[in-house]
């Protein structure tokens, strides 16, 4: 392998693994909040025990997050340094903005909030966590903006003196459409894996019989927010389609494995054979379903990717525009599938619940232990999808992955940090999963009010959390 | 002034921050096992950077993404040209930042014992390769022209490891430890605290005859005198000895103060010594990255430069607020269990 195909793998995965964690941090953040505010409005204890339960999962997954980030930051400088260059001027802005803006509410907030319980009175102890959990919602967004500006380029000029692309207009950049879907689908899909990781947790902590009385609430909290956003998540990942089939006629293409251009497409569920354009063995189709998810029309026209490769050969020169084909397709169904799976356990769950009834099953509860990583799996799909999809792009048009390569670093450099960093990566799973699980098995403990009348705490009394 | 020196400007002040921040935070966690005596002691002195690390951390990721915006070039340059040590800072970075959070999960001895090791570790290496890498930076490293146009580092990862870098390493780690010490002293009570005054006042001695050797050699090693510059590294030496003054008189706050002031100037000074450049070449100034040939455009500097000036202000306050609300001092005897985590049963 060259370099390039190395910083490709290391991109890949690291990516990957952050956006593990990001999605939990950003659903459960807000499910936290959300849970401390009952308390502070009524005032019952069960709702602070789920607090304190759940925040401590929430920690435990966010300390992975933060860390995790630290790489993708420098990431771009240390292996794709020509692809900096080239950029610089315009996808540098969001990223700056992120950290000015998100990274300092949410690592400053969250402080607060963790060694807070004996320093802060009530309402500013919760306001920490609300103000956090905006932190993580903003990092979204201009992240998500800088990543659309790759997906679909826009408000730039290109210098050809300088051999790089230069910004005309920032707000083109942060409030084009494809940002806008790109935020509405990816915050719905993590409040969907936040929920689900609240009600799967809950799940095992109903299966143990431990706190009935709160863990009832949070599995029913979450297997509710799990249907909720899982519409949403649907609704905008059909707007989001639609954008796509627009800016990036060849995604749609690849994702359907439509290889001729056809009137009234059909949507592929399910094919058992090559996806390399002749004949599958078996499969089964919607009729004209892909024409209505992209276009909005069951008669519409989906361009095939023989004609769109042809169409882009007289455009950009010779070359090979043709994505990873089945990665594609498998990729998109298994998006959408692992999130349908959750939703319909969802689902069953919540109807095993109606009046008053708990889940039961000799399977099902103990199977409702994987949820939490099906819309993790979606996740990463999705990601898988859009990004390899778009290739041979780095940005789409404009500079292709393979020029955005360092010139400086060796393939022995690379090959080097992508084990190490693949090494170190899988050391903190373990860990992580295990401090899960532990935290799972300790479960919510008894607590007492408390409260603080002024900030900074009273007497020096014992400190209520300490490293 | 031009957009340019704005926010060349900026980026120094993010790195001061940054330096002034996590670098208590890198002398308190070297520190860690030398003012400790027992699991108490241990748990107090991390307790005084639990809530605001990752704070400081983040005036890193903005220095960095400030640089990718406002100055690609350099940004691009830079961090795949210092590749290895930087990857290695990005390691320590990673295992420190896991190891405080995970560190009192629960009680288990060896459990501790290994996040503790890790944490000495991880805020060893970073404290010494940023001093490696600014030293670097000023001395100038072999920087040509690549086929492609752009300005590339060629030398290796053994062509940063040169004496004057390496005492630049030197330099900044001893600072961070004298610093980190000011901190402890401020921060906590009883033995600790003492100990910590102890510590500040010998590495303090040390960290001065390696700033001002290094110093010396930084201003004499400029093709003539450079007058801002000589003034910060005169400053530097005042305060860092009036720090090492203050806390030999049991004046905790007037010597964390002027330890950080100390360091301020430093870096602002290294700062100064380079501009308008921000990468010299070692193989002739017709291959340095300078602010000119560097940066972004104009209307990205403009745009950048209303989000910093709107925003820096606001998170100074918060974070300044963050350090009022824990202002009170952490003793041992204030952690009730010392021996259990967070997720033990025992454990309330
Ligand atoms: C849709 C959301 C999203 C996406 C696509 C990414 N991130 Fe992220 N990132 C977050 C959402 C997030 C977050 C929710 O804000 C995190 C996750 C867990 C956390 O602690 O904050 C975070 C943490 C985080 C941190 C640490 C912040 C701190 O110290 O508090 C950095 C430096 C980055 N990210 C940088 C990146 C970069 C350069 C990305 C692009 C390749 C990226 N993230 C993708
Ligand atoms: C939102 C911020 C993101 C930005 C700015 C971004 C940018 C990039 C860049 C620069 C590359 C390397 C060039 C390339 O190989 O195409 C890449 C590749 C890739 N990214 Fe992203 N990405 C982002 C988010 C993500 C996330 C969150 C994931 C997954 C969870 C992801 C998955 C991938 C994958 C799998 C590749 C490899 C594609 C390939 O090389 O075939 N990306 N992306
Ligand atoms: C229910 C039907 C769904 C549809 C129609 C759908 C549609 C899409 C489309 C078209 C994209 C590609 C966007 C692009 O490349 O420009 C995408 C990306 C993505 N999807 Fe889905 N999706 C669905 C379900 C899910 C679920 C359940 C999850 C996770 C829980 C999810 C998470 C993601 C993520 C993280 C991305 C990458 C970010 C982005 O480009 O928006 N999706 N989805």
């Amino acid at each position: 392998m060259n370099s390039l195909d190395l910083a490709r793998w290391q991109f890949a995965i690291t990516t990957v693994y952050h956006f593990l964690f990001v999605p939990i941090t950003i659903g459960m953040g807000f499910y936290v909040a959300g849970l401390q505010t009952a308390w502070y409005r009524t005032g019952n204890l069960k709702y602070l025990r789920a607090t304190k339960c759940f925040g401590k999962l929430f920690l435990i997954n966010f300390a992975i997050g933060v860390v995790t980030g630290i790489v993708q930051e420098f990431q771009f400088g240390m292996n794709w340094s020509s692809y900096s260059r080239f950029v610089g001027d315009i996808f540098g802005a969001p990223l700056a903005m992120e950290g000015l803006l998100a990274f300092f509410l949410e690592s400053t907030f969250l402080g607060l909030w963790i060694f807070g319980w004996d320093r802060l009175p009530k309402k500013l102890h919760l306001a920490s966590i609300w103000a956090a959990a905006t932190g993580t919602l903003l990092s979204a967004y201009f992240i998500l903006a800088a990543n659309s500006w790759m997906q679909h380029p826009v408000g730039y000029i290109i210098n050809a003196q300088k051999g790089r692309a230069e910004l005309t207009n920032i707000f083109t950049v942060l409030t084009q459409k494809t940002a806008l879907a790109t935020f509405f689908h990816t915050i719905p899909a993590a409040a969907f894996t936040g929920a689900a990781f609240l009600a799967g947790v809950s799940a095992w902590l109903v299966m143990k019989k431990k706190d009935i009385e709160m863990t009832r609430g949070t599995l029913k909290l979450g297997l509710i927010a799990m249907l909720i956003s899982f519409v949403l998540v649907g609704f905008s990942g059909d707007l989001t389609a639609r954008v796509m089939t627009d800016q990036q006629p060849m995604k749609m293409a690849a994702a359907e494995a439509l290889y001729s251009t056809t009137e009234s497409a059909p949507f592929s569920l399910f094919t058992i054979g090559t996806l390399d354009g002749s004949r599958s063995v078996f499969q089964i189709d919607l009729p004209s379903m892909l024409s209505f998810l992209s276009t909005g029309n069951f008669k519409g026209v989906v361009q095939g990717v023989n004609d769109l490769q042809a169409k882009y050969e007289s455009q950009y020169g010779p070359g090979n525009y043709k994505p990873n084909i089945p990665l594609a397709y498998w990729s998109f169904r298994l998006m959408i599938g692992f999130g349908f799976l959750g939703a319909i356990f969802a689902l069953l769950a919540l109807w095993q619940m109606r009046k008053g009834g708990t889940p039961h099953g000799k399977w099902f509860l103990p199977s409702m232990l994987t949820l939490p990583f099906l819309p993790l799996l979606a996740n990463s799909f999705g990601w898988i999808f859009t990004e390899t999809a778009r290739q041979p792009w780095a940005v789409f048009g404009l500079i292709k992955t393979s020029a955005g390569v360092s010139q400086v670093v060796s393939s022995g450099a690379v090959l080097f940090t992508l084990i190490a960093f693949t090494l170190l990566y899988g050391v903190l799973a373990v860990i992580e999963v295990g401090l899960i699980f532990k935290t799972i098995q300790v479960g919510p403990r008894p607590e007492v009010d408390y409260d603080v009348d002024s900030v900074g705490g009273s007497a020096d009394r014992p400190l209520v959390m300490s490293y | 002034m031009s957009f340019q020196s704005v926010w060349f400007l900026l980026i120094a002040v993010l790195w001061v921050g940054y330096f002034i921040l996590e670098g208590f935070d890198f002398g308190v966690g070297m520190l860690l096992p030398f003012v400790s005596r027992n699991a108490a002691d241990r748990r107090a002195v991390l307790t005084t950077l639990g809530p605001v690390w990752d704070g400081n951390e983040v005036w890193l990721l903005v220095a960095g993404g400030a640089t990718f915006a406002a100055f690609p070039e350099w940004y691009a340059t830079l961090f795949s040209g210092f590749y290895l040590p930087l990857f290695l800072i990005l390691v320590a970075l990673i295992v420190r930042g896991v190891a405080f959070e995970y560190r009192s999960k629960h009680g288990d001895g060896t459990w501790r014992a290994r996040w503790d090791l890790a944490i000495v570790i991880a805020s060893f290496l970073p404290a010494l390769l940023w001093g490696v890498a600014f030293a670097n930076i000023v001395r100038g490293v072999p920087l040509e022209k690549a086929a492609s146009g752009s300005i590339e580092y060629v030398g290796g990862f053994f062509n940063l490891l040169n004496p004057y870098a390496l005492l630049g390493g030197v330099v900044t780690l001893t600072v961070f430890l004298t610093h980190g010490a000011h901190f402890l002293a401020l921060k906590t009570a009883g033995e600790i605290r003492l100990r910590a005054h102890g510590l500040a006042l010998r590495l303090g001695l040390i960290a001065a005859v390696a700033a001002v050797a290094f110093l010396l050699w930084s201003n004499l090693m400029l093709p003539s005198i450079n007058t801002k510059f000589l003034v910060l590294s005169i400053a530097t030496a005042l305060f860092w000895v009036g720090g090492i003054a203050a806390n030999f008189r049991g004046r905790e706050g007037w010597a964390f103060l002027s330890s950080s002031i100390a360091i301020a100037t430093f870096v602002s000074g290294l700062f100064f010594a380079l501009y308008p450049r921000v990468m010299p070449s070692s193989r002739g100034a017709q291959f340095d990255l300078t602010i000119f040939n560097a940066s972004s455009t104009n209307y990205t500097l403009k745009v950048m430069t209303i989000v910093a000036v709107v925003m820096t202000p606001i998170v100074l306050v918060y974070q300044g607020w963050t350090y009022w609300v824990f202002r009170k001092r952490v003793s041992a005897s204030q952690i009730q269990f010392p021996e259990q985590g967070v997720l033990d049963t025992l454990h309330q």
